[in-house]
């Protein structure tokens, strides 16, 4: 592999990374932010905007870094990946351009209207400009995974006469059925991560004894939609979202199994670490069959293995994608317990005196985070070797004009700069955090 | 239909410029209008609401070059890689001043945001500048309509050039003095009392500066791209464009001497005036998309560079009702906040 295509691919691969974990808070939080709202309209009273109120400085601090770790990300494509932006750009610029036009210029307008103009917008007008938030950012959450599913899963498109690919269905693309579940696996994953995060300071106002009235609220409404989405991401999403990969890149999910041979009644591998070299599973421990049963519904169903396909169609890190996907899994797994265990401690009124369970909650916060990045690592790692799926190779996609060097120099760069971010980030949330909601008498000094 | 999306785009860039220009005005001067910390935010306020919006423009306009002329999109990120990041940093430095900035009082951290709002704001116009320039100079395009440059050679405009040049920077320099004046013409707008004086000072000066540039950029870009001069020759109804320049700029003289009755005016002439410079630039290189400078037969034009036929109709469908539905956010925006902020008074926020 040349290493200018290496450092793109880096580059890529690591500022995308870092900004997900910001949209995936507040893609999750706007949702959360809407239901306090609600409350507060109907009847729940002041402390319900209380509460919207500390959550929307969170919120912001978030966006604000969603906003500018999010602008590099529309530039890179032409930067960094001019072959594949010059071949595909008619087709997947349509949808980044429709996320600007529909989801940005949404988002920003009443996410300033939200943070500013709370008392000249009267409760009905802030709930919209909340509920508006939402949209916009469920909208651009949708362009973008067009955009990702047409590399996953081409469609709507001709190849034009100098090899260029040619949008001839714009309804095809935005409704290509790859879309349904990766939308809402994606979207679902983004309100386990605020969920999680909610239920996390709620426990830890509660275990501090301080604002516990906020907190109750606060783990109350972070463990049920913690409850809820949890087991949505298993099924139906995370269960479509597979069929999906079986049927259109066997050779992915086959990566993702560790599963080298074609097997009838193929097991599955909850541990087991893939060594290439003998083609094989090392310390495996396997559930007999069940991958035929859930890949196929029927226990004796044939799945192919990496042995049926070229090792030029392998994804070209197998080991990085089989173990991203079982941390994905295996973490879902794990939210599914705790979020059923904490709500029915809820449901009985038992949650809030139990100290170790508010620790658990409390920990919880990272893993989400975790998951939803892991997710991502299988579905683009699965991706591989090609840039958009069948049609063009990676290596075909990066910018060759910019030489390794170049591509290291800004790498470095962007290194530097998220790592100051990260520090900013995370003294201004914990100042937030430690300063905690406020009492509606004196909304805090403005100015933005 | 090229032509149809080459003047969207060009409206939508015309359109970042105006909005996202008078708050990196007000980013740059800053410092001269404002002299304590009452004052500086209420210049912040000024912007508070409004600077992330404007900023999706440069977005939305991305997007749109992205889709409807990929070739173009492909070529000009990948050959301008080192200054397109250096303005990705910036904006990442000034995204986070504004924003990080009211959320701890205290002597030291502040005016650390105040100088990176500064800095990112004053550097930014000039890489927009210099951007034009580059655009309107052309590059040394391959035959496959690739290129690459550093960040400068020896500043000379001819042969193995750089992003930085005598005619590049002087480009900077003017947009720097435009965005200026565009920003205290914003800020006087929105203040009073003494920010206001000294804003309508700052507009002065720079307006003075920004005649001299453009005359003396004109002059310059005649000699640096021909096809600009044969363009107006050749088509004297593209005159209009320039003369909406001037007019703009007369605008903003009468206006500000008008006092505070002109200050709506005075602002918009300034929006008119950009306008008519960079629809100028626009109409001097159609139907270049980006000239080469070495053989003109490899310059990307309007016809090479776009898109199918398909991709460009289907766009228009989303595109105008998108764009409508834009317009209605601003106006209602920019109604909702409309009208002077007085000094000190604190409005709602976080």
């Amino acid at each position: 592999m040349d290493s200018a295509l290496s450092l793109h691919r880096l580059h890529f691969a690591f500022t995308v990374t870092y900004h997900y974990l910001f949209p995936q808070l507040t893609m999750g939080l706007a949702m959360l932010i809407v239901i306090l709202k609600t409350k507060a309209l109907r009847g729940g009273g002041e402390h319900f905007n209380r509460a919207a109120r500390f959550w929307a400085k969170i919120f912001a601090i978030s966006f604000a870094m969603g906003v500018v770790t999010g602008i590099p990300m529309e530039f890179q494509f032409g930067t960094n990946w001019a072959g594949f932006s010059k071949a595909a750009g008619g087709v997947i610029g349509q949808t980044l351009a429709m996320e600007g036009t529909f989801a940005f210029f949404l988002e920003s307008t009443f996410l300033g209207l939200f943070l500013f103009g709370e008392k000249r917008l009267g409760p009905k007008g802030h709930w919209w400009a909340a509920f508006l938030v939402f949209l916009g950012s469920w909208l651009s959450g949708y362009f973008i995974i067009a955009t990702d599913a047409w590399m996953q899963h081409p469609a709507g498109y001709t190849i034009g006469p100098n090899g260029e690919i040619v949008l001839s269905s714009l309804a095809a693309l935005l409704l290509n059925p790859w879309i349904l579940w990766q939308y809402t696996h994606n979207m679902i994953g983004a309100v386990v991560t605020a969920s999680f995060v909610m239920a996390s300071i709620g426990a830890f106002y509660l275990l501090h004894r301080k604002h516990e009235e906020y907190g109750r609220t606060f783990v109350r409404l972070g463990v049920t939609s913690a409850f809820i989405a949890s087991i949505l991401m298993l099924f139906p999403t995370g269960d479509g979202q597979g069929k999906n990969i079986a049927k259109h890149q066997p050779a992915t999910l086959a990566a993702m199994e560790g599963l080298f041979e074609t097997t009838e009644g193929a097991p599955i591998a909850i541990v087991g670490q893939p060594d290439m070299e003998k083609r094989k599973l090392d310390n495996p421990l396997f559930v007999p069959r069940a991958l035929s049963l859930i890949t196929y519904q029927r226990w004796m169903a044939e799945v192919k293995g990496l042995d049926a396909y070229p090792p030029t169609e392998w994804p070209d890190n197998i080991p990085l994608l089989y173990f991203s996907y079982h941390i994905m899994v295996g973490l879902g797994t794990i939210f599914i317990a705790v979020a059923a265990i904490a709500f029915w401690k809820l449901r009985r009124g038992a949650l809030f005196a139990s100290r170790g369970w508010l620790w658990v909650l409390l920990a919880s916060a990272p893993f989400p985070y975790i998951a939803n990045t892991a997710g991502w690592i299988t579905a683009e790692v699965g991706r591989q070797p090609w840039v958009i799926y069948g049609l063009m190779r990676t290596e075909q996609g990066a910018s060759m004009n910019v030489s390794a060097g170049n591509a290291l120099f800004t790498l470095i760069g962007f290194m530097g700069v998220y790592t100051v971010l990260s520090i900013l980030f995370l003294f201004l949330v914990h100042r937030e955090i430690d300063h905690g909601p406020e009492p509606a008498t004196e909304p805090a000094a403005s100015g933005h | 239909m090229e032509t149809l999306w080459f003047c969207l785009v060009a409206i939508m860039i015309a359109a970042y410029v105006v909005l996202d220009g008078f708050d990196l005005g007000a980013g740059i001067i800053h410092f001269c209008v404002a002299r304590n910390e009452v004052e500086r935010r209420t210049v912040l306020r000024s912007i508070g609401p409004v600077w992330d919006g404007n900023e999706v423009w440069l977005l939305a306009a991305g997007g749109t070059l992205y889709f409807a002329f990929p070739s173009l999109y492909a070529s000009s990120f990948s050959g301008f890689y080192l200054p397109l990041m250096i303005v990705l940093w910036l904006l990442i430095l000034r995204g986070t001043s504004i924003e990080f900035r009211n959320h701890i009082e205290s002597p030291v951290w502040k005016p650390i945001w105040d100088a990176g709002f500064m800095f990112s704001s004053a550097l930014l116009a000039i890489f927009f500048g210099a951007a034009l320039g580059n655009v309107i100079r052309g590059v040394p395009l391959s035959p496959v309509g690739e290129f690459f440059l550093p960040l400068w050679t020896h500043w000379g405009v001819t042969g193995e050039v750089g992003i930085l040049d005598w005619y590049t920077v002087l480009v900077g320099l003017f947009a720097f003095f435009v965005l200026v004046q565009h920003g205290a013409l914003w800020v006087a707008l929105k203040t009073e009392a003494e920010i206001n004086q000294r804003a309508r000072r700052v507009a002065g000066v720079a307006w003075i500066w920004v005649v001299l540039l453009t005359v003396l950029t004109t002059i310059v870009t005649m000699q640096v791209q021909p096809k600009v001069w044969r363009n107006l020759a050749s088509q004297p109804w593209g005159f209009v464009f320039p003369l909406l320049a001037v007019v703009g700029l007369i605008g903003t003289l009468i206006y500000r001497r008008a006092g505070q009755s002109g200050e709506v005016k005075a602002f918009l002439a300034s929006c008119v005036y950009i306008v008519g410079m960079l629809t100028s630039a626009v109409f001097g290189v159609y139907p270049y998309v980006m000239p080469s400078n070495t053989d003109p037969a490899r310059s990307l034009t309007i016809y090479n560079a776009s898109t199918g036929a398909y991709g460009m109709a289907v766009g228009l469908i989303w595109w105008v009702p998108g764009i409508l539905l834009v317009i209605g956010y601003f106006v209602f925006t920019y109604r909702h906040f409309a009208g002077k902020i007085r000094i000190g008074e604190e409005g709602e926020g976080y």
